[in-house]
Protein backbone atom coordinates (compact mmCIF):
# COMPACT_ATOMS: atom_id res chain seq x y z
CA UNK A 1 0.00 0.00 0.00
CA UNK A 2 1.40 3.75 -0.96
CA UNK A 3 -0.73 6.65 -0.54
CA UNK A 4 -1.08 9.85 -2.55
CA UNK A 5 1.68 11.64 -0.42
CA UNK A 6 4.87 8.79 -0.27
CA UNK A 7 4.10 8.92 -4.13
CA UNK A 8 4.23 12.26 -4.78
CA UNK A 9 7.52 12.56 -2.00
CA UNK A 10 8.91 10.49 -4.21
CA UNK A 11 8.63 12.22 -7.36
CA UNK A 12 9.61 15.49 -5.59
CA UNK A 13 13.07 13.62 -4.68
CA UNK A 14 13.25 12.37 -8.21
CA UNK A 15 13.65 8.91 -7.39
CA UNK A 16 9.98 7.63 -8.46
CA UNK A 17 9.37 4.48 -10.68
CA UNK A 18 7.07 5.08 -13.56
CA UNK A 19 6.41 3.14 -16.44
CA UNK A 20 3.88 3.69 -19.42
CA UNK A 21 0.81 1.46 -19.60
CA UNK A 22 2.19 -0.12 -22.61
CA UNK A 23 5.51 -1.30 -20.43
CA UNK A 24 3.53 -1.78 -17.38
CA UNK A 25 2.70 -5.53 -18.31
CA UNK A 26 5.47 -7.29 -19.49
CA UNK A 27 7.12 -5.73 -16.03
CA UNK A 28 4.25 -6.95 -13.87
CA UNK A 29 4.70 -10.73 -16.25
CA UNK A 30 8.19 -10.45 -15.26
CA UNK A 31 8.63 -9.68 -11.38
CA UNK A 32 4.94 -10.53 -10.38
CA UNK A 33 2.08 -8.20 -9.16
CA UNK A 34 3.10 -8.18 -5.88
CA UNK A 35 6.98 -7.01 -6.29
CA UNK A 36 5.53 -4.95 -9.07
CA UNK A 37 3.61 -2.99 -6.91
CA UNK A 38 6.25 -2.34 -4.23
CA UNK A 39 8.61 -1.32 -6.74
CA UNK A 40 6.61 1.05 -9.09
CA UNK A 41 4.96 4.54 -8.32
CA UNK A 42 3.10 5.36 -11.58
CA UNK A 43 1.62 3.94 -14.50
CA UNK A 44 1.32 6.19 -17.20
CA UNK A 45 -2.04 6.36 -19.88
CA UNK A 46 -2.54 7.99 -22.68
CA UNK A 47 -4.98 8.66 -25.65
CA UNK A 48 -5.13 11.02 -28.88
CA UNK A 49 -7.93 10.91 -31.09
CA UNK A 50 -11.20 13.35 -31.88
CA UNK A 51 -13.04 14.50 -29.11
CA UNK A 52 -16.09 16.68 -30.43
CA UNK A 53 -17.55 17.80 -26.83
CA UNK A 54 -14.24 20.31 -26.77
CA UNK A 55 -13.88 23.76 -26.57
CA UNK A 56 -12.31 27.41 -24.92
CA UNK A 57 -13.13 30.00 -22.91
CA UNK A 58 -11.48 33.18 -24.20
CA UNK A 59 -11.50 36.47 -22.55
CA UNK A 60 -10.21 39.63 -25.20
CA UNK A 61 -9.80 42.14 -22.88
CA UNK A 62 -11.77 45.46 -23.68
CA UNK A 63 -10.90 48.03 -26.50
CA UNK A 64 -11.08 51.33 -26.22
CA UNK A 65 -14.04 51.99 -26.57
CA UNK A 66 -15.69 49.42 -24.73
CA UNK A 67 -17.73 46.25 -26.32
CA UNK A 68 -20.29 44.04 -24.61
CA UNK A 69 -20.06 41.48 -27.73
CA UNK A 70 -23.14 39.63 -28.66
CA UNK A 71 -22.05 37.98 -31.48
CA UNK A 72 -18.23 37.37 -32.80
CA UNK A 73 -16.37 35.10 -35.40
CA UNK A 74 -12.89 34.08 -35.19
CA UNK A 75 -11.57 33.33 -38.66
CA UNK A 76 -15.74 33.50 -39.33
CA UNK A 77 -15.96 30.66 -36.87
CA UNK A 78 -18.88 31.82 -34.78
CA UNK A 79 -18.61 31.44 -31.33
CA UNK A 80 -21.06 31.67 -28.17
CA UNK A 81 -21.30 34.97 -26.33
CA UNK A 82 -24.10 34.74 -24.04
CA UNK A 83 -21.49 35.31 -21.37
CA UNK A 84 -19.72 38.28 -19.85
CA UNK A 85 -18.67 41.29 -22.07
CA UNK A 86 -15.46 39.87 -23.35
CA UNK A 87 -15.80 36.13 -22.83
CA UNK A 88 -16.63 33.87 -25.54
CA UNK A 89 -16.71 29.73 -25.58
CA UNK A 90 -15.24 28.53 -29.21
CA UNK A 91 -16.40 24.90 -29.89
CA UNK A 92 -14.20 22.17 -32.14
CA UNK A 93 -17.46 21.26 -34.36
CA UNK A 94 -18.68 25.38 -35.15
CA UNK A 95 -18.21 25.20 -38.91
CA UNK A 96 -17.13 28.26 -40.56
CA UNK A 97 -19.22 31.04 -41.57
CA UNK A 98 -20.52 30.04 -45.89
CA UNK A 99 -19.50 26.61 -45.20
CA UNK A 100 -21.32 24.69 -47.81
CA UNK A 101 -22.02 22.18 -45.33
CA UNK A 102 -23.00 18.83 -47.01
CA UNK A 103 -24.75 21.01 -49.62
CA UNK A 104 -22.48 19.05 -52.06
CA UNK A 105 -22.27 15.63 -50.29
CA UNK A 106 -20.31 14.55 -49.28
CA UNK A 107 -18.24 18.38 -47.83
CA UNK A 108 -15.26 18.51 -47.34
CA UNK A 109 -15.41 20.69 -43.85
CA UNK A 110 -11.91 22.01 -44.44
CA UNK A 111 -11.88 24.51 -41.36
CA UNK A 112 -13.84 25.21 -38.28
CA UNK A 113 -13.72 25.11 -34.59
CA UNK A 114 -10.97 22.68 -34.46
CA UNK A 115 -9.08 24.03 -36.62
CA UNK A 116 -9.25 27.40 -34.63
CA UNK A 117 -8.01 26.09 -31.30
CA UNK A 118 -5.42 24.85 -33.48
CA UNK A 119 -3.89 27.85 -34.59
CA UNK A 120 -4.46 29.68 -31.59
CA UNK A 121 -2.09 27.17 -29.98
CA UNK A 122 0.36 27.41 -32.40
CA UNK A 123 0.59 31.24 -31.84
CA UNK A 124 -0.60 32.24 -35.36
CA UNK A 125 -2.59 35.39 -35.62
CA UNK A 126 -6.41 35.32 -35.91
CA UNK A 127 -9.23 37.65 -37.11
CA UNK A 128 -11.94 38.63 -34.10
CA UNK A 129 -15.01 40.32 -35.70
CA UNK A 130 -17.63 40.99 -32.83
CA UNK A 131 -21.18 42.55 -33.60
CA UNK A 132 -23.21 44.46 -30.35
CA UNK A 133 -26.13 46.22 -29.64
CA UNK A 134 -24.06 49.20 -27.66
CA UNK A 135 -25.13 50.16 -24.43
CA UNK A 136 -24.37 53.00 -22.20
CA UNK A 137 -21.55 51.24 -20.39
CA UNK A 138 -20.60 49.34 -23.69
CA UNK A 139 -20.78 51.93 -26.68
CA UNK A 140 -19.28 50.11 -29.75
CA UNK A 141 -21.28 48.50 -31.65
CA UNK A 142 -18.79 46.65 -34.06
CA UNK A 143 -14.66 45.43 -34.13
CA UNK A 144 -12.07 43.93 -36.20
CA UNK A 145 -8.98 43.20 -34.82
CA UNK A 146 -5.92 40.59 -35.13
CA UNK A 147 -4.82 38.61 -32.30
CA UNK A 148 -2.91 35.99 -30.95
CA UNK A 149 -3.03 34.04 -27.78
CA UNK A 150 -0.82 35.86 -26.18
CA UNK A 151 -3.09 38.52 -26.52
CA UNK A 152 -5.79 37.24 -25.07
CA UNK A 153 -6.23 37.57 -21.02
CA UNK A 154 -7.38 33.72 -20.47
CA UNK A 155 -7.40 30.87 -22.69
CA UNK A 156 -8.97 27.96 -21.07
CA UNK A 157 -9.81 24.59 -22.84
CA UNK A 158 -13.03 23.26 -21.22
CA UNK A 159 -14.12 20.37 -22.68
CA UNK A 160 -17.56 18.53 -21.48
CA UNK A 161 -16.30 15.24 -22.74
CA UNK A 162 -13.38 13.68 -23.28
CA UNK A 163 -11.73 10.21 -23.17
CA UNK A 164 -14.39 8.06 -23.55
CA UNK A 165 -13.99 4.82 -21.66
CA UNK A 166 -14.24 2.05 -24.71
CA UNK A 167 -15.51 3.00 -28.07
CA UNK A 168 -18.05 1.48 -31.08
CA UNK A 169 -16.03 -0.12 -33.96
CA UNK A 170 -18.71 1.39 -37.08
CA UNK A 171 -19.34 -0.83 -39.62
CA UNK A 172 -21.78 0.44 -42.40
CA UNK A 173 -24.12 -3.25 -43.39
CA UNK A 174 -26.73 -0.81 -45.47
CA UNK A 175 -26.22 -0.90 -49.33
CA UNK A 176 -25.08 2.86 -49.99
CA UNK A 177 -21.95 4.41 -48.52
CA UNK A 178 -22.61 6.50 -45.34
CA UNK A 179 -20.20 9.31 -44.27
CA UNK A 180 -19.78 9.72 -40.31
CA UNK A 181 -18.11 10.95 -37.31
CA UNK A 182 -16.25 7.79 -37.50
CA UNK A 183 -15.46 8.04 -41.26
CA UNK A 184 -16.14 6.98 -44.30
CA UNK A 185 -17.67 3.47 -44.36
CA UNK A 186 -18.34 1.67 -47.58
CA UNK A 187 -21.67 -0.33 -48.40
CA UNK A 188 -22.12 -3.98 -47.15
CA UNK A 189 -19.56 -4.49 -44.67
CA UNK A 190 -16.81 -3.31 -46.24
CA UNK A 191 -14.83 -1.76 -43.94
CA UNK A 192 -14.73 -0.49 -40.19
CA UNK A 193 -13.56 2.16 -38.14
CA UNK A 194 -12.71 2.50 -34.44
CA UNK A 195 -11.58 5.26 -31.93
CA UNK A 196 -9.54 3.98 -28.67
CA UNK A 197 -5.78 3.50 -27.49
CA UNK A 198 -7.64 0.62 -26.16
CA UNK A 199 -4.72 -0.91 -23.78
CA UNK A 200 -3.08 2.56 -23.00
CA UNK A 201 -6.51 4.55 -22.49
CA UNK A 202 -6.96 5.92 -19.41
CA UNK A 203 -10.28 5.10 -17.91
CA UNK A 204 -9.19 1.16 -19.35
CA UNK A 205 -7.01 1.09 -16.92
CA UNK A 206 -8.87 2.11 -14.50
CA UNK A 207 -11.95 0.72 -14.88
CA UNK A 208 -13.72 1.30 -12.18
CA UNK A 209 -13.32 4.21 -11.26
CA UNK A 210 -10.22 3.76 -8.49
CA UNK A 211 -7.87 6.80 -9.32
CA UNK A 212 -9.53 8.61 -11.73
CA UNK A 213 -11.87 10.97 -10.33
CA UNK A 214 -12.58 14.88 -10.25
CA UNK A 215 -9.53 16.81 -9.17
CA UNK A 216 -7.31 14.15 -10.77
CA UNK A 217 -4.17 16.21 -12.22
CA UNK A 218 -4.03 15.06 -16.02
CA UNK A 219 -1.62 16.06 -18.86
CA UNK A 220 -3.77 17.80 -21.61
CA UNK A 221 -1.93 18.45 -24.98
CA UNK A 222 1.41 19.30 -22.96
CA UNK A 223 -0.66 21.57 -19.99
CA UNK A 224 -1.08 20.63 -16.11
CA UNK A 225 -4.48 20.45 -16.03
CA UNK A 226 -7.31 18.52 -14.26
CA UNK A 227 -10.49 16.35 -14.40
CA UNK A 228 -13.37 18.85 -13.37
CA UNK A 229 -16.28 16.75 -13.29
CA UNK A 230 -17.47 13.09 -15.20
CA UNK A 231 -18.06 14.34 -18.62
CA UNK A 232 -21.55 14.11 -20.15
CA UNK A 233 -23.05 10.81 -21.08
CA UNK A 234 -20.53 9.69 -18.43
CA UNK A 235 -22.48 6.04 -17.77
CA UNK A 236 -20.52 3.67 -15.32
CA UNK A 237 -23.81 1.82 -14.76
CA UNK A 238 -22.89 -0.60 -17.85
CA UNK A 239 -22.25 -4.24 -19.23
CA UNK A 240 -18.75 -5.53 -17.96
CA UNK A 241 -16.28 -8.31 -17.88
CA UNK A 242 -15.58 -10.17 -15.66
CA UNK A 243 -12.47 -7.82 -14.65
CA UNK A 244 -15.07 -4.77 -14.78
CA UNK A 245 -13.96 -3.79 -18.00
CA UNK A 246 -16.88 -1.58 -19.89
CA UNK A 247 -18.00 -3.42 -23.34
CA UNK A 248 -19.21 0.42 -24.78
CA UNK A 249 -18.60 3.36 -24.51
CA UNK A 250 -19.02 3.89 -20.55
CA UNK A 251 -17.21 6.28 -18.72
CA UNK A 252 -16.02 9.89 -19.72
CA UNK A 253 -13.94 12.57 -18.43
CA UNK A 254 -15.05 16.75 -18.45
CA UNK A 255 -11.00 18.25 -18.74
CA UNK A 256 -9.45 21.89 -18.52
CA UNK A 257 -6.17 23.45 -19.01
CA UNK A 258 -4.71 26.20 -19.62
CA UNK A 259 -4.46 26.39 -23.25
CA UNK A 260 -1.02 29.04 -23.44
CA UNK A 261 0.60 26.30 -22.18
CA UNK A 262 -0.07 23.56 -24.52
CA UNK A 263 1.68 21.99 -27.48
CA UNK A 264 0.33 22.72 -30.84
CA UNK A 265 1.16 18.78 -32.11
CA UNK A 266 -1.33 17.46 -29.70
CA UNK A 267 -4.04 20.20 -30.51
CA UNK A 268 -4.60 19.22 -33.97
CA UNK A 269 -7.91 20.00 -36.03
CA UNK A 270 -9.95 17.60 -37.55
CA UNK A 271 -12.20 17.13 -40.83
CA UNK A 272 -14.23 14.52 -41.30
CA UNK A 273 -15.52 14.47 -45.10
CA UNK A 274 -19.64 14.29 -45.21
CA UNK A 275 -19.62 14.69 -41.55
CA UNK A 276 -18.06 17.97 -40.42
CA UNK A 277 -15.04 19.32 -38.26
CA UNK A 278 -13.62 18.46 -34.69
CA UNK A 279 -10.57 18.32 -32.48
CA UNK A 280 -8.26 16.03 -32.30
CA UNK A 281 -6.07 16.11 -28.53
CA UNK A 282 -3.68 14.19 -26.63
CA UNK A 283 -4.19 13.59 -22.86
CA UNK A 284 -2.40 11.65 -20.64
CA UNK A 285 -3.24 10.86 -17.33
CA UNK A 286 -1.23 9.29 -14.52
CA UNK A 287 -2.74 6.50 -12.34
CA UNK A 288 -0.88 6.08 -8.79
CA UNK A 289 0.30 2.24 -7.87
CA UNK A 290 -1.55 2.25 -4.50
CA UNK A 291 -1.97 -0.99 -4.36
CA UNK A 292 -1.87 -4.62 -5.70
CA UNK A 293 -5.24 -4.43 -7.50
CA UNK A 294 -4.51 -0.59 -9.15
CA UNK A 295 -1.31 -2.77 -10.64
CA UNK A 296 -3.60 -5.44 -12.21
CA UNK A 297 -6.20 -3.68 -13.47
CA UNK A 298 -3.50 -1.17 -15.02
CA UNK A 299 -2.61 -4.43 -16.32
CA UNK A 300 -4.84 -4.76 -19.14
CA UNK A 301 -4.05 -6.04 -22.66
CA UNK A 302 -5.63 -4.94 -25.71
CA UNK A 303 -6.83 -8.83 -25.92
CA UNK A 304 -9.00 -8.71 -22.96
CA UNK A 305 -11.11 -5.28 -24.00
CA UNK A 306 -14.24 -5.97 -26.18
CA UNK A 307 -15.41 -3.32 -28.66
CA UNK A 308 -19.05 -3.22 -29.46
CA UNK A 309 -19.33 -3.31 -33.56
CA UNK A 310 -22.56 -1.42 -34.49
CA UNK A 311 -23.99 -0.54 -37.79
CA UNK A 312 -23.94 2.84 -38.88
CA UNK A 313 -26.04 1.98 -41.63
CA UNK A 314 -29.14 1.69 -39.86
CA UNK A 315 -28.58 1.10 -35.91
CA UNK A 316 -26.62 4.03 -35.14
CA UNK A 317 -28.87 6.41 -36.78
CA UNK A 318 -32.02 4.87 -35.66
CA UNK A 319 -30.68 4.16 -32.60
CA UNK A 320 -32.08 0.93 -32.01
CA UNK A 321 -29.33 -0.20 -29.29
CA UNK A 322 -28.45 -3.34 -31.52
CA UNK A 323 -24.88 -4.35 -30.83
CA UNK A 324 -23.90 -6.59 -34.35
CA UNK A 325 -21.25 -8.64 -31.97
CA UNK A 326 -17.72 -7.96 -30.19
CA UNK A 327 -14.42 -8.28 -31.07
CA UNK A 328 -11.13 -6.94 -29.21
CA UNK A 329 -8.64 -4.54 -29.25
CA UNK A 330 -5.94 -6.79 -30.55
CA UNK A 331 -8.14 -8.10 -33.48
CA UNK A 332 -8.74 -4.50 -34.18
CA UNK A 333 -5.09 -3.62 -34.19
CA UNK A 334 -4.34 -6.65 -36.68
CA UNK A 335 -6.00 -4.34 -39.46
CA UNK A 336 -8.66 -6.98 -39.74
CA UNK A 337 -11.61 -8.18 -38.04
CA UNK A 338 -14.14 -10.29 -38.59
CA UNK A 339 -18.19 -9.81 -38.92
CA UNK A 340 -20.59 -12.03 -38.80
CA UNK A 341 -18.13 -14.83 -40.23
CA UNK A 342 -16.82 -11.95 -43.28
CA UNK A 343 -13.74 -10.60 -43.00
CA UNK A 344 -13.19 -6.72 -42.72
CA UNK A 345 -10.52 -4.12 -43.07
CA UNK A 346 -10.79 -1.75 -40.25
CA UNK A 347 -8.84 1.92 -39.54
CA UNK A 348 -7.84 3.58 -36.14
CA UNK A 349 -9.21 7.50 -36.24
CA UNK A 350 -7.36 7.38 -32.64
CA UNK A 351 -3.37 6.97 -32.92
CA UNK A 352 -1.90 4.33 -30.53
CA UNK A 353 1.69 6.07 -32.14
CA UNK A 354 0.94 9.74 -31.02
CA UNK A 355 -0.73 7.83 -27.67
CA UNK A 356 2.65 6.64 -26.60
CA UNK A 357 4.51 9.50 -27.40
CA UNK A 358 2.33 11.40 -24.96
CA UNK A 359 2.82 8.66 -22.37
CA UNK A 360 6.12 8.98 -22.74
CA UNK A 361 6.20 12.23 -22.19
CA UNK A 362 4.02 12.32 -19.12
CA UNK A 363 6.53 9.87 -17.46
CA UNK A 364 9.34 11.70 -18.20
CA UNK A 365 7.81 15.16 -16.56
CA UNK A 366 7.27 12.34 -13.30
CA UNK A 367 10.50 11.00 -13.43
CA UNK A 368 12.18 14.46 -13.60
CA UNK A 369 10.00 15.84 -10.84
CA UNK A 370 8.23 18.46 -12.80
CA UNK A 371 4.57 16.77 -12.63
CA UNK A 372 2.94 15.60 -9.02
CA UNK A 373 -0.26 13.89 -8.33
CA UNK A 374 -2.99 15.09 -6.95
CA UNK A 375 -5.64 12.93 -5.09
CA UNK A 376 -9.26 13.47 -6.66
CA UNK A 377 -11.70 14.62 -3.97
CA UNK A 378 -14.72 12.83 -5.49
CA UNK A 379 -15.28 9.88 -7.49
CA UNK A 380 -16.59 9.21 -10.78
CA UNK A 381 -20.35 7.96 -10.19
CA UNK A 382 -20.96 4.53 -10.89
CA UNK A 383 -23.87 3.74 -11.06
CA UNK A 384 -25.42 6.52 -14.08
CA UNK A 385 -26.77 5.34 -17.02
CA UNK A 386 -27.52 6.63 -20.45
CA UNK A 387 -31.06 8.23 -21.17
CA UNK A 388 -32.69 8.64 -24.46
CA UNK A 389 -34.67 11.75 -25.06
CA UNK A 390 -38.03 10.61 -25.04
CA UNK A 391 -40.26 13.12 -27.17
CA UNK A 392 -43.21 14.18 -25.78
CA UNK A 393 -46.32 16.14 -26.61
CA UNK A 394 -46.90 19.68 -24.81
CA UNK A 395 -47.94 18.84 -21.59
CA UNK A 396 -51.68 19.68 -21.06
CA UNK B 1 20.60 -7.00 -72.89
CA UNK B 2 21.78 -4.86 -70.03
CA UNK B 3 19.78 -4.83 -66.35
CA UNK B 4 16.96 -2.73 -67.09
CA UNK B 5 15.37 -0.50 -64.18
CA UNK B 6 12.43 1.37 -63.07
CA UNK B 7 12.18 5.16 -61.91
CA UNK B 8 8.78 7.04 -60.93
CA UNK B 9 9.23 10.52 -62.87
CA UNK B 10 7.07 13.64 -62.27
CA UNK B 11 6.91 15.67 -65.59
CA UNK B 12 5.64 19.56 -66.09
CA UNK B 13 4.50 20.95 -68.73
CA UNK B 14 3.88 24.60 -69.14
CA UNK B 15 1.32 25.66 -71.53
CA UNK B 16 3.52 25.97 -74.73
CA UNK B 17 4.92 21.95 -74.62
CA UNK B 18 1.40 20.26 -74.02
CA UNK B 19 0.76 19.25 -77.11
CA UNK B 20 4.11 17.26 -77.92
CA UNK B 21 3.74 13.72 -78.14
CA UNK B 22 6.74 13.08 -75.82
CA UNK B 23 5.68 9.97 -74.39
CA UNK B 24 5.29 8.29 -77.49
CA UNK B 25 9.13 9.09 -77.96
CA UNK B 26 10.22 7.58 -74.69
CA UNK B 27 8.24 4.87 -75.94
CA UNK B 28 9.31 4.29 -79.75
CA UNK B 29 13.10 5.98 -79.89
CA UNK B 30 14.22 4.68 -75.89
CA UNK B 31 12.54 1.77 -75.95
CA UNK B 32 10.89 2.11 -72.77
CA UNK B 33 7.37 0.49 -71.16
CA UNK B 34 5.62 3.66 -69.89
CA UNK B 35 3.38 3.40 -66.64
CA UNK B 36 1.42 5.99 -66.57
CA UNK B 37 0.00 7.00 -62.79
CA UNK B 38 -2.14 10.65 -63.82
CA UNK B 39 -2.09 12.91 -65.84
CA UNK B 40 -3.83 16.56 -65.60
CA UNK B 41 -4.12 19.41 -68.22
CA UNK B 42 -5.41 22.44 -66.24
CA UNK B 43 -7.38 25.00 -67.27
CA UNK B 44 -4.38 26.99 -67.77
CA UNK B 45 -3.16 24.25 -70.07
CA UNK B 46 -0.68 23.45 -68.16
CA UNK B 47 0.32 19.83 -68.38
CA UNK B 48 1.34 17.54 -65.13
CA UNK B 49 2.34 14.08 -65.92
CA UNK B 50 3.23 10.92 -63.06
CA UNK B 51 4.60 8.08 -64.99
CA UNK B 52 7.09 4.80 -64.22
CA UNK B 53 9.61 4.54 -66.75
CA UNK B 54 11.32 1.00 -67.57
CA UNK B 55 14.33 0.35 -68.95
CA UNK B 56 18.01 0.37 -69.31
CA UNK B 57 19.62 2.99 -67.49
CA UNK B 58 21.33 4.30 -70.49
CA UNK B 59 18.26 4.83 -72.53
CA UNK B 60 16.41 6.23 -69.22
CA UNK B 61 19.00 8.69 -68.91
CA UNK B 62 18.95 9.55 -72.85
CA UNK B 63 15.10 9.78 -72.68
CA UNK B 64 15.52 12.53 -70.02
CA UNK B 65 18.15 14.48 -71.81
CA UNK B 66 15.60 14.21 -74.97
CA UNK B 67 12.23 15.31 -72.57
CA UNK B 68 14.63 18.19 -71.27
CA UNK B 69 15.65 19.36 -74.62
CA UNK B 70 11.54 20.73 -74.46
CA UNK B 71 10.71 23.23 -71.45
CA UNK B 72 9.69 20.18 -69.11
CA UNK B 73 10.55 20.43 -65.93
CA UNK B 74 11.55 16.59 -64.53
CA UNK B 75 11.04 16.27 -61.27
CA UNK B 76 12.68 12.45 -60.01
CA UNK B 77 11.25 11.82 -57.22
CA UNK B 78 8.06 11.44 -58.63
CA UNK B 79 6.22 13.58 -55.86
CA UNK B 80 2.57 13.31 -57.35
CA UNK B 81 1.13 12.76 -54.17
CA UNK B 82 2.91 13.88 -50.77
CA UNK B 83 2.52 13.23 -47.04
CA UNK B 84 3.58 16.12 -44.33
CA UNK B 85 5.03 14.17 -41.79
CA UNK B 86 4.88 16.94 -39.44
CA UNK B 87 1.27 16.86 -39.92
CA UNK B 88 0.74 13.09 -39.92
CA UNK B 89 -0.66 11.92 -36.38
CA UNK B 90 -0.11 8.09 -37.63
CA UNK B 91 -3.77 7.34 -36.80
CA UNK B 92 -3.56 4.75 -39.55
CA UNK B 93 -6.68 6.10 -40.49
CA UNK B 94 -5.91 6.04 -44.01
CA UNK B 95 -4.40 2.55 -44.21
CA UNK B 96 -7.23 0.44 -45.37
CA UNK B 97 -8.07 2.89 -47.60
CA UNK B 98 -4.82 2.81 -49.52
CA UNK B 99 -4.79 0.05 -52.54
CA UNK B 100 -1.10 -0.15 -53.02
CA UNK B 101 -0.17 -0.55 -49.52
CA UNK B 102 2.30 2.44 -49.85
CA UNK B 103 0.73 3.60 -46.36
CA UNK B 104 1.06 0.67 -43.68
CA UNK B 105 1.85 -0.02 -40.80
CA UNK B 106 5.32 -1.88 -40.01
CA UNK B 107 5.92 -2.18 -36.91
CA UNK B 108 3.28 -3.19 -34.79
CA UNK B 109 4.75 -1.57 -31.46
CA UNK B 110 5.43 2.26 -32.56
CA UNK B 111 2.23 1.69 -34.94
CA UNK B 112 4.08 4.41 -36.86
CA UNK B 113 2.52 4.50 -40.56
CA UNK B 114 4.96 4.26 -42.62
CA UNK B 115 4.46 6.50 -46.61
CA UNK B 116 5.93 4.33 -49.02
CA UNK B 117 6.44 6.72 -52.20
CA UNK B 118 7.88 4.46 -54.42
CA UNK B 119 4.42 2.05 -53.57
CA UNK B 120 2.03 4.59 -54.23
CA UNK B 121 0.05 4.68 -57.34
CA UNK B 122 -1.45 8.21 -56.72
CA UNK B 123 -5.24 7.33 -56.27
CA UNK B 124 -5.53 10.05 -54.06
CA UNK B 125 -7.87 8.26 -51.81
CA UNK B 126 -5.93 9.42 -48.59
CA UNK B 127 -6.02 12.81 -49.71
CA UNK B 128 -10.08 12.44 -49.10
CA UNK B 129 -9.84 10.77 -46.26
CA UNK B 130 -6.84 11.97 -43.85
CA UNK B 131 -8.83 13.90 -41.33
CA UNK B 132 -5.80 15.88 -40.60
CA UNK B 133 -5.18 17.18 -44.05
CA UNK B 134 -1.84 15.36 -43.87
CA UNK B 135 -1.96 14.11 -47.61
CA UNK B 136 -2.00 16.78 -50.29
CA UNK B 137 -1.19 16.49 -54.37
CA UNK B 138 0.94 18.98 -55.97
CA UNK B 139 -1.53 19.03 -59.01
S1 LIG C 1 -4.88 9.29 -41.99
FE1 LIG C 1 -3.52 11.08 -42.20
S2 LIG C 1 -2.77 11.48 -40.13
FE2 LIG C 1 -3.61 9.41 -40.12
S3 LIG C 1 -1.84 8.07 -40.58
FE3 LIG C 1 -2.84 8.52 -42.54
S4 LIG C 1 -1.74 10.33 -43.31
FE4 LIG C 1 -1.24 10.18 -41.14
S1 LIG D 1 -2.53 8.24 -53.30
FE1 LIG D 1 -3.53 6.22 -53.12
S2 LIG D 1 -1.83 4.78 -53.41
FE2 LIG D 1 -0.89 6.75 -52.96
S3 LIG D 1 -0.59 6.69 -50.74
FE3 LIG D 1 -2.55 7.73 -51.12
S4 LIG D 1 -4.06 6.06 -50.95
FE4 LIG D 1 -2.06 5.08 -51.20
Amino acid sequence: MKTYDQINDRIASGKAVVLTADEIMDYVDRKGAAAAAREVDVVTTATFGPMCSSGCMLNFGQPKPKIRITEAWIEDVLVYAGLAAADVYLGATQLRHGDPANMYHPGEFRYGGGHVIEDLVAGKSLQLFALSYATDCYPRRELRTYFTIDDLNQAIMVNPRNCYQNYNVAINKSDRTVYTYMGRLDPNGKNATYCSAGQLSPLLNDPCYETIGIGTKVWLAGAHGHVYAAGTQHAGACDRTAGGVPTGGAGTLALTADMKKMRPEFVRGVSLRGYGVSLALGVGIPIPVLNEQVLTRACIRDRDIPAPVIDYGIDYPQNTGKVLCHVTYEDLRSGRIEVQGKKVAVGSLSSYHTALEVANLLAGEIRRGDFTLARPHAKLPADTAMKPLVMREKPL
Amino acid sequence: MSDTITRKLMLYFPKCECEKPIVYHLVKDYDLVVNVFRAKVTPEEEGYLVLDVTGTEHNIEQAMAFVRTFNVTINLTGKGVTREDTRCTHCGFCVPYCPSNALRIDDTATREVVFDESKCIECLACIRVCPFGACASAF
